[in-house]
Formats: C-alpha cells, sequence, structure tokens
C-alpha cells in the first residue's frame, strides 16, 4: 500500500529485449487519479479478497433460482413434515436443508440466498439515492452559497439532529412497510453525509481559475456544477458511496428486525434474524447463525473494500489510519 | 527574451483606432469578514476609480505590484465579478450592470487568458473537450465537427493535434498556457484580457507564447490587455501602457514614453528595478528602493496613495489627490496622477520626502505603520532602532 505502485503496470520496455531500445521508448505516463487508484488496488491483497467475497454473494444472488430448483425448496414454501421436528420448531441442518430450516419450516439456505436479493437492491439503491441527493444538495450548497448554502446547511443540521431510526421508524409505519419504502427512506436520510463532503470539495475547488476560466466562457451554473466540479469530487464521492453500501445494508436489516422493514413473507436477513432471536435460547443455533453470518460476510466485505478504496484516492500513498 | 526588438507585427500604434473599450470610473470593493450587525464593515478597495480607453488592435499593458487591483480590474472588465460602481463600455454597448445571463452572448467577444497554467484547466477533464468547451457552451459545433474545429485551434497555437485525449497534467507549463489560449481564441473574440499570461513560465517559454500572442494577434485583428508585473515584458508587447498602484491608475502612457519619460515617481521606482542585462551599464544607474510595504487597501492612504512610500511627497500629497491628467506638457496620451511630476532625467534618490513622519512608512520590513509609529523613532530610514518586535 505504501509502495507507488509500477509506473504502467506492464512494462512495454521489456517487449523489446533485442535493441533495448524499448527502455527509452518506454515513456512515463501522466497518470489521473483514477488510474492511480486502480493501480493500488489491484495491490491491496485485502481489496481484492473483499471484492472477490462480494462478487460471489452478487453472484449467489442472481442465481438464487437455480439453487430453488437444485434444492427443490423455493424461498415461501413450507415443509410442514420434513421441515419441522415434533414440536412444529426448526430442524438442523442436513442434507436436505443445508442450513436448517425456520420456525416455519422453510429451507434458511435458500431464504438467505432470496435475502441476499433483498440486501444488495437496497444497499445499492439506497446509496445511490443518497448520493445523487448528497451531489446535488452538495454541489448547489457549496457552488451558489449565499442563503442557498446556509437554507441546506440548516436542513442538514436539522435531520442529523433526529435520530434516524426514530425517524425511519415512524415513516415507515406511516406510509406502511415495503420494500421501496424502505429504500427511499435509507436513501433520502443518509445524504446528509455526502452532501457534506461534495460541499466542503466543491468550496476548496470553487476559486480554482478554471471555474473563472468556464465563467468566462459563458458557462452557466449548471454546467459548472455537473461538468466542472463533478468530476473533481467523483472520488470522494465513490469513497463514501462504498462505504454507504454496508451502512444501507445493515439499516434495513435494522428496520426489518424491527418489524417496519421488509413485510414477510419476503425473505429479509434482518427479519429472518429477529424471527431467530426468540428461538435461539431453545437451541436452535443454526437459525440466528446463519443470516448473522450472512450478513455480517456481506457487510464486512463492502467496508473492507470501501476501506481500500479510500486509502487508494489518498494522494499521500495509504497508510493504515487514513 | 529574444534577440529580436523591433515591435511586434500587431502593436504598430493603430491611428485613429476606433475604441473599443472604455472604463469609466470602476470601482470594485471587497467586504472584508463577516458582516455584524451595528458595525460598519470593512472593504478592500481593490479597484478605486480607474478610467481607461482601449482603443481596437492594441495591446493595453498593466503593471504594478502584487495586490494592485490589476487582476481584479481584468475581472470587473470580463465581468466576472459585478462592480461596485463605474461604466465599461464594450464596443459601444454599456456593460457595466448587465446580468450575468445577458452577458453571455457578449463572452464570445470578451476572452481571458489566466496566469496559472495549472491551475485554469480543470484536471479531470480532456484537453479536446477543453479546447471544445466554448463549442459546446454556445452550441456552434458538435461531435466530429468540434473535434475538427478544436484540433485547428491546437495546430493553430502549437500543439500537437493528436493529444486531443490527453489530460492537461500531461503538459508542459508553456504547452498548458498553449491550450489556455486556444480556448480562449475559439471564439474569435475582439478582446482578450491576458492575466499574467507568463509570469508562470520559464523565460525561453515567456517568449514563445508572448510570441504567439502576436502572431495570433496579426492574424485574427485581435486587442489585448495585458496585465504583468514584468515591465520589460510590458514594454516589450504593448502599445500603451497603465501604472497602477493601490487600486488607482497612477500614470498612463504609450509604452515608449513611458520608458523613457516616466512622470510619476512610482514609475520611476519601478522601472529602477528593472534588471539591466549590461552589469557596467547597471552600476551605474542608482536604484530607487521604495521603503515598506504597500499600505493596506482596506484603508488607504489620503491624498495620493503612494505618498507614504514617495521619495517627493510634499505635504499636499498627503491632503489632496492628484488628478490623473498630462503634466510638464505632455501630450493627451501621457497621463499620470502626480503633483510632483519628475522632470526627464531626474534622479529620484536625491530627494528627500518633506511630509510629516507620521504620514510615512519608517520600516523597511513595513512592521511599522504609520499609526503605529512609536513616538521616539525618528530619522533614519529603515533604521535599526525601530525595530521593535
Amino acid at each position: 500500500m505504501s509502495m507507488v505502485p509500477d509506473i504502467t503496470g506492464t512494462d512495454p520496455g521489456l517487449e523489446n529485449p533485442l535493441t533495448g531500445a524499448g527502455l527509452v521508448a518506454k515513456k512515463i505516463q501522466g497518470r489521473s487519479p483514477w488510474r492511480l487508484a486502480y493501480e493500488r488496488l489491484r495491490q491491496d491483497r485485502a481489496a481484492k479478497i473483499a471484492f472477490a467475497t462480494i462478487v460471489v454473494i452478487v453472484l449467489l444472488a442472481i442465481f438464487a433460482p437455480v439453487f430453488a430448483t437444485i434444492t427443490g425448496h423455493g424461498p415461501n414454501q413450507q415443509f410442514i413434515t420434513i421441515g419441522e421436528n415434533a414440536n412444529g420448531g426448526p430442524v438442523p441442518p442436513s442434507g436436505t436443508f443445508w442450513f436448517g430450516t425456520d420456525s416455519n419450516g422453510r429451507d434458511l439456505f435458500v431464504r438467505i440466498l432470496y435475502g441476499a436479493r433483498i440486501s444488495l437492491t437496497v444497499g445499492v439503491l439506497a446509496t445511490a439515492i443518497s448520493i445523487a441527493l448528497g451531489v446535488l444538495f452538495g454541489l448547489v450548497a457549496g457552488y451558489i452559497g449565499g442563503w442557498v448554502d446556509s437554507l441546506i446547511a440548516r436542513l442538514v443540521d436539522v435531520m442529523l439532529s433526529i435520530p434516524f431510526l426514530v425517524l425511519a421508524i415512524a415513516l415507515a409505519y406511516r406510509v406502511g412497510p415495503s420494500l421501496w419504502v424502505v429504500i427511499f427512506i435509507v436513501g433520502v436520510l443518509s445524504f446528509t453525509y455526502p452532501a457534506r463532503i461534495v460541499r466542503g470539495q466543491v468550496i476548496s475547488i470553487k476559486g480554482k481559475e478554471y471555474i473563472e476560466a468556464a465563467r468566462a466562457l459563458g458557462s452557466g451554473p449548471w454546467r459548472i456544477m455537473f461538468i466542472d466540479l463533478l468530476p473533481n469530487v467523483m472520488a470522494q464521492v465513490i469513497v463514501y458511496g462504498t462505504l454507504l453500501i454496508p451502512l444501507a445494508i445493515v439499516a434495513e436489516a435494522t428496520l426489518s428486525y424491527l418489524g417496519v422493514g421488509i413485510p414477510p413473507p419476503t425473505s429479509d436477513w434482518g427479519a429472518m434474524i429477529s424471527d431467530a432471536s426468540g428461538y435461539f435460547q431453545y437451541g436452535y443455533w443454526w437459525y440466528l447463525l446463519f443470516p448473522s453470518v450472512a450478513l455480517l460476510i456481506t457487510t464486512l466485505a463492502f467496508n473492507i473494500l470501501g476501506d481500500s478504496v479510500r486509502d487508494a484516492f489518498d494522494p499521500r500513498g495509504g497508510g493504515l489510519f487514513v | 527574451m529574444t534577440s529580436e526588438t523591433s515591435a511586434l507585427p500587431g502593436t504598430a500604434p493603430a491611428e485613429a483606432g476606433d475604441v473599443l473599450l472604455q472604463v469609466d470610473n470602476l470601482v470594485k470593493y471587497f467586504p472584508v469578514g463577516t458582516s455584524r450587525p451595528f458595525q460598519k464593515r470593512d472593504y478592500v478597495h481593490a479597484v478605486d476609480g480607474v478610467s481607461l480607453t482601449v482603443r481596437r488592435g492594441q495591446t493595453f499593458g498593466v503593471v504594478g505590484e502584487t495586490g494592485c487591483g490589476k487582476s481584479t480590474l481584468a475581472r470587473c472588465i470580463a465581468r466576472l465579478y459585478d462592480i461596485t460602481s463605474g461604466r465599461i463600455t464594450f464596443d459601444g454597448r454599456d456593460i457595466s450592470q448587465i446580468s450575468q445571463r445577458r452577458m453571455r452572448p457578449l463572452r464570445r467577444e470578451i476572452q481571458m487568458i489566466f496566469q496559472d497554467p495549472i491551475g485554469s484547466l480543470n484536471p479531470r477533464r480532456r484537453v479536446g473537450s477543453i479546447i471544445g468547451d466554448p463549442y459546446a457552451i454556445h452550441d456552434l459545433a458538435s461531435g466530429a465537427e468540434r473535434k475538427r474545429l478544436v484540433q485547428e485551434l491546437m495546430e493553430r497555437v502549437g500543439l500537437n493535434p493528436e493529444h486531443y485525449n490527453r489530460f492537461p497534467a500531461e503538459f508542459s507549463g508553456g504547452q498548458r498556457q498553449r491550450i489556455g489560449v486556444a480556448r480562449a481564441l475559439a471564439f474569435q473574440p475582439k478582446l482578450i484580457i491576458c492575466d499574467e499570461p507568463v509570469s508562470a513560465l520559464d523565460v525561453s517559454i515567456q517568449a514563445q507564447v508572448i510570441n504567439l500572442l502576436a502572431d495570433l494577434q496579426a492574424e485574427f485583428g485581435l486587442t489585448y490587455i495585458f496585465i504583468a508585473h514584468d515591465l520589460s515584458v510590458v514594454r516589450y508587447v504593448s502599445t500603451s501602457v497603465a501604472v497602477m498602484y493601490l487600486g488607482k491608475i497612477t500614470e498612463i502612457a504609450p509604452a515608449d514614453e513611458l520608458f523613457t519619460r516616466p512622470r510619476h515617481p512610482y514609475t520611476g521606482a519601478l522601472l529602477s528595478a528593472v534588471p539591466i542585462p549590461d552589469p557596467d551599464l547597471s552600476d551605474r544607474r542608482e536604484q530607487i528602493i521604495l521603503v515598506g510595504d504597500v499600505p493596506s487597501p482596506i484603508a488607504p492612504p489620503s491624498g495620493c496613495r503612494f505618498h507614504p512610500r514617495c521619495p517627493k511627497a510634499v505635504p499636499v500629497c498627503v491632503a489632496e489627490d492628484p488628478p490623473l491628467e498630462p503634466r510638464l506638457g505632455d501630450g493627451p496620451e501621457h497621463l499620470a496622477a502626480c503633483h510632483r511630476p519628475m522632470e526627464a532625467g531626474e534622479n529620484l534618490a536625491e530627494f528627500r520626502p518633506a511630509i510629516d513622519e507620521a504620514e510615512r512608512i519608517v520600516e523597511a520590513d513595513g512592521s511599522l505603520l504609520p499609526d503605529e509609529a512609536l513616538p521616539g523613532v525618528t530619522g533614519a530610514v529603515g533604521g535599526q532602532e525601530g525595530r521593535t518586535s
């Protein structure tokens, strides 16, 4: 991490061993910060593992129906005879039910795969909403400044001062729980941090001569914000977005845990953990363990990747605690 | 610079060239700090009553120290700043108060070249898109047509058109300034304001960029306002020169006249600071070292703003602001704002100011401003006794 990687990645100079001219001809290319970050990420083993994990989770989520076919168990299918024990409780992991069953005799493994779809959907879409709003408000507040900035700053302050869960529960209860309501609530309520980050960046950039140059050419404020300023804050936005995904996943799980998230019977990790917590004390460990581990691995992978992305974009070349 | 000393092709005095830009009594104040109720707000008097006339085809030089307001003047003329008061007439139109929206079509006629070759190009955009911006913003050309125009421009300013897809960071300082020139040239504007276009460049590169600007002026009939603090550059390119000090024009004259017969002591002091390549000549010349720093533009000195540092200062300089007018029988093109203009061949070093000590800046490092002057400190300009901190 701390080392600046090889200049071009592949060395064209080695391709011409006879003349040696390749070494001279090899140019030091100007590298964009994106390129640098990519090179750094490629060197980062933790990032690679985290990324591979995320790819696996995404593939599992996409191919969840395939596993449903293989096991022959649908996500909401109840197996009252084989999926429940004599007392009507869950049965432990076996060849038939890989991760055991839940309290309703449904296949936990298949449900976790389907739950990944919900988690990833919410994570990505809520983050997209949050980033889109944050970028818009941040750009406007930072570039226009003045009373517009004060207004947005106050709005952000107010939103930050209201506890997220209280507001989210109130909204979800009022509107009625559904996947889209959860995405909307998590996305809208978390725009404040990207907005602050973008605003700060914009304020530091807007005094640059190239912004004056754009104005001298006749660019309007929207063009300046999105063509001239946005590319310069994109790195921070990407970094923050990657870190926001796990937060959104956890927020969704929390809402579902509290019963105001994804309505049953749709399989959802938070709801599963919530159900399982009532059974844990009776020895049904798998019921709680597998959804929790799924949630843990997913958020951990996104968090590690997010940290690595942030380090990769750090102009000081990384270090552990930047 | 270069060995050629002949006047630039485009800078031959445009006889009876009609007026392209007329600035009358332009004032620009910037508020300082945050406003508090019941408290008078301080203002930086960045440009404080500047009037000038720029004729078509001319190169109008503006010189002055850092912070004298020359860049603010440029940005006011380009209407990047709203002006506090005064009047700017461009090509017969009053643009002093028009809105940014109504200004937009006019931007095709007034362009700027900026000082910082790094800061004036967006680091995250490719050169082709930067130079193509003028066409994109005003919807003049798109797609392949835009690319062709941009590559023509790149070729015209001496860049390799194949570098269309590169980022600014992949160019040298001089090349980057050429990109800035190409961008300003895209509209074929009537007026280009060059805000210290070469001061961030190596001397050899300066010459190339200046020659490029001169060639373009000849080819497209451009008018320049050329801002610099390097007097030799300004002398080389300009037809007329205005000298600015603390937001005001102190002297304005045809270039040769200003450099051979300066009237304002400030101009004289500036000229004496220009390095002369010949060491013998340089030794014989008397340099006038100005004492102290430029006073704060928040509360500029009364009367002539130069009086605290002027070796010829007399009480009237403190009391009265001298008007900008022809002095000592100069022609109408040579104006100076000075009560005691310099005669030809006069040696400024022989003069001692004849004004009250409290009106002067006595410390060489400027730490002792007039209102803080200790009662015990007298005489010796820049003397050690005065060093209190």
